[in-house]
């Protein structure tokens, strides 16, 4: 019996001249159908539809920071903490989300609704800071404007 | 003639839209070179000198040619482009997908039948999903119009890792592997992807063809500082500058007209204290230094390199000791963990830092961490330890009063009021590297 998820892997597959080049975006793929991060089972199922091993996708899946083998929140928060966002304040965008949401970088709340991370550059240095929600990209946030954000983002 | 070429006509036009960018030229350089022998496409990226984006500099031309014909080779033969823009400060590449991705997409296309390529992967930045959905919309309507000409394009998306943007941990990330770093030789041209003949260029350098062919390589190569230096950067322009942005100039301006002409100098009533000319894996410059014209012969007679056109303006607010600390965390972070020098000595230089600024290190601590540095430089199999380690070292070459004062204070002579004070690094990222623990 193939699966839903079988048919898509192979079909991503297809564009590769070796299968094994649709591990990442199967990885991306099952992430979004497993809540946002990759519990085993996720793994499994990738390692299926390639016919590869659990630990061998677990060691792809370990190596790239967009892929989560930890429950993440509904929402996921990134605050840019590198040098062109730090020289203008990243450091008080992220303590303004930090005491917003309650908790620190790399924690969920308790509600399960927010996940904050403190990540690298993401390319948006020239309108600092750069926060990225659910992996869209705000420019030129202030710590000012946090709080607003955050009441925003609880009512979506 | 002007001199924008890779963002030509994205101010009056929406250049996202094929029909549009059809109205300005596009896709005719496709058209008429591929009725021409490939040879001649490379003979005018030699007469161009056309050099490589991505901050290596490497003639793109000559890079074609070291790629066997495939009668020489009887594989299938690749063209990657490198989309996966991560240094710190870089953001050209984003505009240029967001707003000429058929540039991009016609270069691409270029490219291929300059090598007798078929096949066309463009590794994106996982970040990066407005450039990508940009492009996944291009490219729809390049199939739509049959301007594939049998190749095929296909939109490769990474997951985070500064590593991908390395050549060859691209290739290993596009083979469904952890993006480690590997030895050379063999080099991609003969044996890249799926070990087979590979072209790899940075989004830039394939952006910048069709405009070439237009003009014609001569006149391309009167722009901007010939003989090595010909024609435009993007440069992304950031830090502590009241205009911000990416600004397409001929190399050869001037750091100095960069950030007082055009990006509206420094805001806040403030000093200018550095400069990073490309990326934050460069050596830094002194606000003495800005007369220097933003060319590779000019910054490498200052010991530092245009890399990829990233000018990071730094005030005087800013501790030097922090900037280097939070640099060498992002090198350590990212290090892939397969070389020695790179993934232990990133962690040491990280240590001796935070142990600087504490105001907890000794003098001769200043002189190991730049021991530090020079066992990493030239010792590994990519360049990211040396993009730790060039920056750090200049920054306690050239700021080596900064940092004594730090010893000799016992803490940051900033007391807190540095603007990078408690700039955090991220600590619930992957390890590309898992750690070894480091002796006291």
């Amino acid at each position: 019996m193939v699966s839903h998820f079988q048919r898509e892997v192979s079909a991503i597959a297809e564009q590769y001249p070796e299968p094994t080049s649709a591990v990442m975006p199967a990885l991306r793929l099952a992430q979004e159908q497993h809540e946002g991060w990759l519990p085993p089972e996720a793994l499994r199922e990738v390692a299926e539809a390639l016919d590869l091993t659990p630990g061998y996708v677990k060691g792809v899946a370990t190596f790239y920071d967009m892929f989560h083998l930890e429950p993440v929140g509904r929402r996921l928060v990134e605050v840019c903490t590198n040098i062109c966002c730090g020289l203008r304040g990243a450091q008080g965008v992220l303590d303004a989300f930090e005491s917003e949401l309650g908790v620190a970088p790399g924690e969920t709340t308790p509600d399960g609704a927010f996940t904050l991370r403190a990540v690298e550059c993401i390319g948006g240095c020239d309108r600092p800071t750069v926060v990225a929600i659910d992996d869209r990209h705000r420019f030129n946030v202030s710590a000012a404007e946090v709080p607003q954000i955050v009441r925003e983002l609880r009512d979506e | 003639m002007s001199d924008v070429i890779v963002l030509a006509d994205a101010d009056d036009h929406d250049l996202t839209k094929l029909s549009e960018y059809r109205s300005v030229g596009g896709y005719a350089q496709l058209e008429r070179i591929r009725g021409l022998a490939p040879a001649s496409v490379i003979d005018e990226l030699n007469s161009a000198n056309l050099r490589g984006r991505g901050g290596a500099f490497f003639p793109t031309g000559r890079k074609m040619q070291f790629i066997p014909s495939p009668q020489q080779i009887p594989k299938p033969h690749y063209v990657c482009v490198n989309a996966d823009e991560s240094e710190p400060g870089t953001f050209k590449d984003r505009e240029i997908m967001n707003r000429v991705p058929h540039r991009l997409i016609e270069g691409s296309l270029i490219a291929a039948h300059a090598i007798e390529s078929q096949h066309v992967f463009i590794y994106i930045r996982g970040e990066y999903l407005d450039p990508f959905e940009a492009l996944r919309a291009a490219l729809d309507e390049v199939r739509d119009a049959k301007l594939l000409g049998g190749v095929t394009v296909v939109l490769h998306r990474g997951a985070g890792a500064y590593i991908c943007g390395e050549e060859s941990g691209l290739l290993e990330s596009l083979e469904g592997k952890r993006g480690q770093a590997r030895s050379r030789p063999p080099f991609p041209a003969v044996s890249g992807l799926y070990a087979s003949p590979t072209l790899i260029n940075n989004v830039e350098t394939i952006a910048t063809i069709p405009k070439i062919l237009d003009i014609g390589g001569a006149e391309y190569a009167e722009i901007g500082a010939p003989p090595d230096s010909t024609g435009t950067r993007l440069f992304c322009v950031s830090g502590n500058v009241a205009k911000g942005g990416n600004y397409e100039l001929p190399m050869g301006i001037s750091i100095r007209e960069v950030i007082y002409d055009l990006a509206g100098g420094i805001p806040d009533g403030r000093e200018l204290k550095a400069v990073i000319p490309g990326g934050s894996s460069m050596p830094i410059l002194t606000a003495d230094q800005i007369d220097v014209p933003l060319d590779h012969d000019s910054l490498r007679a200052l010991d530092t390199f245009l890399g990829a056109a990233a000018v990071i303006v730094i005030d005087d607010r800013a501790c030097l000791v922090q900037l280097g600390l939070r640099v060498a965390q992002f090198y350590m972070h990212e290090s892939c963990g397969k070389c020695t020098p790179c993934r232990e000595g990133t962690r040491w230089m990280v240590q001796l830092l935070e142990a600087i600024e504490a105001g907890e290190a000794t003098h001769s601590q200043l002189d190991l961490l730049l021991d530090v540095c020079d066992r990493i430089l030239g010792k590994c199999l990519c360049p990211l330890g040396d993009a730790a380690a060039l920056p750090v070292a200049s920054y306690v070459t050239k700021f080596r009063d900064e940092f004594r004062a730090h010893v000799d204070q016992g803490g940051c002579p900033f007391g807190g009021e540095s603007s990078l004070e408690g700039l955090f690094a991220p600590s619930d990222q992957h390890s590309h590297a898992p750690a070894a623990e480091v002796p006291a």
